[in-house]
């Protein structure tokens, strides 16, 4: 179960990212975040977002049409 | 924030140093992205990169002396001969067909980025010299600017992690 969802889809780099932090702020530390993104250098823009931040990927996904990502605010 | 995580805080600097509307971009993506993963952002505005921080941001660019600058067009990628470029109208042009392209491609405006920048706390620094060089007035520049020069610059710069002029 996540606590919230970005649409980030049709929105290039860097706003899926910056939306991403924004929401993230509004989700309790333990919580879990829901992005959707179309942007393909998302992928590898979440592994290190994560990485710098301190926060958990929990999963990273390539959908049909989009990527999924869920993250855990551990901080 | 503690003591502890505030030093541990890694940091960018950025030295702008110009203002048309592709140069303004590079700055403004690496220093909100910058806050966005939790880094201290300082960006030094000086020379045609001071134009950014004005409160009216009517940004250009100009396919003059730019050959890099290759429109996508009809499946092909087509550039401007200078003599063509040089002509008046043609920057115009050429700056509503990249801001149709901006929009179109789900690209931030840089009024857009400025504004996060600002609410995520970068720290946006203007070149009080280039002020004075340019006869610019505090009143036309937007809120939560500072004014420094060269020192105020170093001082951040020689405890950056990374420093990058653009």
């Amino acid at each position: 179960m996540t606590n919230k969802t970005v649409d980030a889809r049709g929105l290039n780099c860097p706003l899926p990212i910056l939306r991403t932090k924004k929401a993230l702020h509004e989700v309790p530390v333990g919580g879990m975040l829901e992005v959707l993104a179309s942007d393909p250098g998302s992928m590898s823009d979440f592994e290190a977002f994560a990485r710098q931040t301190g926060d958990e990927l929990v999963s990273a996904e390539k959908m049909d049409a989009h990527y999924r990502y869920v993250i855990r605010r551990l901080r | 924030m503690t003591q502890e995580t505030t030093q541990n805080r890694k940091s960018l600097s950025i030295i702008v140093s110009k203002g048309t509307l592709d140069w303004a971009y590079p700055p403004f993506i690496l220093a909100t992205t910058a806050a966005a993963m939790d880094m201290d952002a300082t960006l030094f505005f000086t020379f045609y990169g001071l134009g950014l921080l004005k409160k009216n941001l009517d940004l250009e660019i100009s396919p003059l002396g730019n050959p890099a600058m290759k429109m996508p067009m009809a499946g092909l990628h087509l550039g401007m001969p200078n003599l063509v470029a040089a002509l008046p109208g043609v920057t115009a042009g050429a700056t509503a067909m990249m801001k149709n392209m901006i929009e179109k491609k789900g690209v931030a405006t840089i009024e857009e980025l400025r504004d996060i920048a600002l609410e995520s706390g970068v720290k946006l620094v203007a070149c009080q010299m280039t002020m004075d060089l340019f006869e610019f007035k505090k009143k036309d520049m937007i809120e939560g600017v500072s004014f420094g020069g060269a020192a105020t610059y170093l001082e951040e710069a020689v405890k950056a992690d990374v420093n990058l002029f653009i």
